[in-house]
């Protein structure tokens, strides 16, 4: 087995060393009516061509979004990503190494973090953030969860627009921690009335912007709104790419911001591993989750950085953290981290310029599909198409003419009574050939 | 035994090396010091070329950024050197043994990432229409098939994207459980002291009380004292099977028992699954959930921290309340149930997160199985155990093993008795192990043992190098007793950083970089 270095002939010396007979006596704690002895009914090993036969078979049977027009996002965009990055991920020394516990020996990813950290402020335009989570929703949630301890209030309020999934995940962990989430309903055109919801007893409110639907929101009045009940506000965004052009939550007076940084640096993938990005004021550092790369010296006053205020952290403070999370996402961060550090202000600007054109461009050319309506007065890289007749069936026969059109609004969230609506994105990645492609095949279509 | 194999001719160096100038740089030889992005790059430089869109109308109303953007671009030539130069001040396994206690640092194949990268894998959207993933779906069911296969369990929930979020979602199913049982009164719950942080703060997170449960004189939980503590209050055990101090619970099945005739339910964390992959199949055993760390067990690299992964294996009773998506095999061939409710998902605790796990994990952790098979990976479990075995049997005579009357399983526990009055800690033993070219040991956990050192030296080591390193370690004991206090004390002295002042960075955080004022005019 060509990962296995123990020879049998080690392995026959070793048990002598330690003065056993057979390996079997060192698993004799196992009870031995439950004991194994027979292998698992699994195939036996196989050769690295073998596995790589088999996997590829599988690979081959999905159809990878570069391959078609591809307008799918949701949630997950698709960008390009520079040869670099993945390159650089998969050095030995990030990919194979644990989290930073023993600084010294960890410099490289603690300064990593450290970088991230600052680019996700920046971004968000915030005062902090953290060295990750797993990914938007989990962020989101936990955000809501830091809301109730800096409040000790326990009822968040949700925007009708913010992602199903992010609801869905919101909910669930408030539902076991018995905590309160009034959820209002979708208002796919945008101008929804968060604020006559806000009361005396929610801790926060979180508004996704752009929204579910692509619709860029005016965070400002929320947040004033919020404040004035003494309640926080969460911005969630799942494009990250999109922070280039508007202007960042921390501008707007967000109290956290829970976001996806899938777009920036990582693959699809599927739906993950992603990387949730994570931010808030100064003041309410010592509430924040997950963990904190921090800048000190070492003994001979060169600076260098640690995992810090980990007193917050179940490792140590166990049932009394902020937060039960362990491993976040630090390979994902650290792609997030290289891509940015490759844009820079310039890049990333006019990488949310090609993206917002892309998306103009392909609205213009929807919108004129008789019977597509675009709903959206703003967004950036993803609008909502309403058509006659069920999305679902539409975003199906136009895979059948190998388009990926977009997320029908109903497969998020079924229940909704919006089943006429497409959720279509274009990043820089599509060309003006597939956008014309996909207004052909809609209008066949239609 | 202290010498063989690579590194035996290398003299031992008595006193240290030459100190050599003070360079002007900072540098030494191929230790480079990196500065920080944003003392290198620049805000007008980028690394990407992106044309400019032919003009347009813009569609973002009043809300274009004006809020500044001070981030530094790097051209690629540069940006390839910073991220090399900082990864060389890392350790990682591929650099040497790396003997983390419970965190299983094996081998990565390459194979593995090769096909994670498979633009039908990596390239594919989690919500494109069904019809064009199903290969996506057939390999999470294949995953699943495996993982049920190894632990004899009904049901797996894929989504949860680390162990922590795992023992979340078994947790949430159990309160599910017993809800559906109408007895939601039951707000307890039991974990040992030796038990991860994360077991306490998963528990604490969704409003149960954790009580606390006492390890006996030889390191493992007694029954009798898990009886003790049931009752109508209690909701659920929480507990690691093999536990941290690395000893298999040989009474598991009566705990698992005791825990059920008092109508509670028996969580166990797998995070060290590693030591029993086709030795036990932990149904056998009683367990209702368990979650599996992916990127221990099965090998998807930890990546300085993650991502992780960490699907859940339910047992009958708690099958039913698996989040969704779930995976449902019908005749129509393979179907994934999003929504809470839906037919195959009727009584789903909730949703984990947005879409449907770490798909990236799934595919190297399916092709580290497909790698080992059912022969390799037993074999991979009987060898980590007996490298844990031999490193505490060569250690026995210069350090304390507490506990050692067991045989270890996967681990290898030490206390620090042995270090009584030379004044050199725990501490200090993992520093002067960086010098000697070591990953340090895991320190410090278990609570349960008095500056604890714990040994995981996995199936990846050759004879060769557990002997180098067992070599290191003992030279290092010796030292330790024989007083030579400095080369503890102010290890490391030959990491990229000597040891760190973490009580400054705790007292005035420096959590970003901010711009250094302009320095004053040295005129004035």
């Amino acid at each position: 087995m060509r990962y296995l270095p123990l020879t049998p002939d080690d392995r026959a010396e070793m048990l002598a060393r330690i003065g056993v007979n057979s390996v079997d006596d060192l698993f004799a704690d196992i009870p031995a009516a439950q004991r194994e002895h027979e292998l698992p009914r699994l195939a036996l090993h196989k050769s690295e061509m073998e596995v790589e036969r088999a996997l590829a078979r599988l690979a081959a049977k999905n159809v990878p979004a570069g391959s078609v027009p591809f307008f799918v996002g949701a949630g997950a965009y698709r960008h390009h990503v520079p040869a670099s990055v993945d390159h650089l991920i998969q050095r030995s020394e990030f990919l194979t190494s644990y989290t930073p516990y023993q600084p010294e020996i960890a410099q490289g990813t603690l300064q990593y973090l450290f970088e991230f950290q600052t680019q996700v402020a920046e971004l968000t335009g915030m005062e902090v953030a953290n060295a990750s989570m797993y990914d938007g929703s989990t962020a989101a949630a936990e955000a809501v969860l830091m809301a109730h301890r800096v409040t000790k209030r326990r009822k968040a309020l949700l925007a009708g627009n913010l992602h199903p999934h992010y609801r869905a995940t919101i909910e669930t962990v408030s539902r076991y921690a018995a905590d309160d989430v009034v959820a209002l309903a979708p208002v796919p055109t945008g101008g929804e009335d968060i604020i006559a919801a806000i009361d005396a007893g929610c801790s926060c409110v979180v508004v996704q912007s752009p929204d579910v639907f692509g619709n860029i929101v005016d965070l400002k009045p929320i947040a004033e709104a919020a404040h004035k009940a003494g309640a926080l506000l969460i911005a969630v965004f799942t494009e990250a790419v999109s922070l280039g052009l508007i202007e960042p939550p921390g501008a707007q007076g967000a109290d956290i911001v829970a976001g996806e940084g899938q777009s920036i640096g990582n693959a699809l993938n599927f739906g993950g591993p992603y990387v949730g990005l994570f931010a808030t004021r100064q003041k309410f550092v010592r509430q924040m989750p997950g963990r904190l790369a921090g800048e000190t010296v070492d003994a001979e006053g060169r600076r260098g950085f640690v995992l810090t205020l980990s007193t917050r952290e179940q490792h140590i403070r166990r049932e009394k953290a902020t937060s039960n999370i362990c491993t976040n996402s630090g390979l994902c961060a650290l792609a997030f981290t290289i891509h940015m550090s490759l844009l820079g202000k310039t890049g990333l600007i006019r990488l949310a310029r090609a993206n917002h054109a892309a998306a103009c461009d392909l609205a213009d050319r929807l919108a004129a599909v008789p019977g597509a309506e675009v709903l959206n007065d703003t967004f950036f890289n993803e609008f909502t198409l309403r058509v006659p007749g069920k999305a679902a069936d539409v975003v199906e026969k136009l895979a059948a003419r190998g388009i990926l059109g977009g997320v029908p609004y109903s497969r998020l969230a079924p229940k909704a009574g919006l089943d006429d609506l497409i959720l279509v994105a274009a990043t820089e990645t599509t060309t003006e050939d597939d956008r014309a492609a996909y207004a052909a095949a809609l209008k066949e279509v239609l | 035994m202290n010498r063989e194999g690579r590194g035996a001719t290398t003299p031992h160096i008595v006193g240290g090396i030459s100190a050599g100038p003070v360079t002007f740089t900072g540098n030494r030889g191929l230790d480079l010091e990196e500065g920080l992005i944003f003392e290198i790059g620049r805000t007008e430089v980028t690394g990407v070329d992106i044309a400019e869109p032919a003009p347009f109308k813009d569609r973002l109303g009043t809300h274009k950024r004006t809020a500044p953007l001070e981030l530094p671009g790097l051209s690629e030539p540069e940006a390839m050197r910073h991220y090399v130069r900082l990864s060389r001040m890392n350790y990682g396994i591929d650099s040497g043994l790396f003997p983390l206690g419970s965190c299983t640092m094996k081998h990565n194949p390459r194979l593995n990432e090769k096909m994670a990268r498979l633009a039908g894998f990596a390239d594919i959207h989690p919500l494109q229409p069904l019809s064009t993933v199903t290969g996506a779906l057939e390999l999470m069911a294949e995953l699943s098939r495996y993982l049920l296969e190894l632990t004899g369990m009904k049901a797996v929930a894929l989504t949860p994207k680390a162990g922590a979020h795992g023992e979340l979602c078994g947790m949430m199913a159990i309160k599910a459980a017993h809800a559906a049982r109408g007895e939601a009164q039951r707000n307890v719950v039991l974990v040992p002291e030796s038990a991860h942080g994360t077991n306490p703060a998963t528990a604490a997170l969704i409003g149960y009380e954790v009580r606390s449960i006492p390890a006996r004189a030889d390191g493992t939980v007694d029954p009798e004292a898990v009886k003790a503590a049931l009752g109508p209050e209690v909701a659920a055990l929480m507990l690691t099977n093999p536990n941290t101090c690395g000893l298999f619970e040989r009474d598991v099945v009566a705990i698992a028992e005791a825990v059920h005739q008092a109508g509670a339910y028996f969580y166990s964390d797998g995070a060290n699954f590693n030591a029993i992959l086709g030795k036990v199949r932990i149904a056998d055993l009683g367990v209702d959930a368990m979650h599996i760390n992916l990127h221990k067990t099965f090998s998807t690299p930890h990546g300085g921290g993650g991502p992780g992964a960490g699907p859940v294996v339910l047992s009958e009773a708690l099958a039913p309340f698996a989040p969704v998506p779930a995976l449902v095999a019908t005749a129509d061939g393979l179907v994934l149930v999003e929504d809470e409710g839906s037919a195959g998902a009727e009584q789903a605790l909730g949703r984990m997160s947005a879409f449907h796990g770490q798909m990236g994990m799934f595919v190297r952790a399916l092709s580290w199985m497909l790698s080992h098979g059912a022969d390799g990976m037993r074999q991979a479990s009987e060898d980590a155990v007996l490298s844990a075995n031999y490193v505490r049997a060569c250690l026995m005579d210069v350090m304390s093993a507490p506990f050692a009357e067991r045989p270890a399983m996967h681990e290898a526990l030490f206390d620090d008795a042995w270090l009584a009055g030379t004044g050199i800690s725990t501490l200090d033993i993992a520093k002067a192990l960086i010098d000697e070219g070591y990953h340090p040991m895991t320190v410090y956990f278990p609570l349960v043992v008095h500056g604890a050192m714990l040994i995981e030296p996995t199936e990846s080591e050759s004879k060769a190098s557990l002997d180098l390193f067992l070599g290191a370690l003992r030279d290092l004991a010796m030292a330790a007793k024989a007083g030579d206090k400095e080369r503890f004390l102010g290890a490391p002295h030959y990491a990229p950083r000597r040891r760190l002042d973490e009580t400054r960075a705790a007292r005035a955080p420096v959590l970003r970089w901010v711009r250094p004022e302009p320095l004053p005019n040295a005129a004035e």
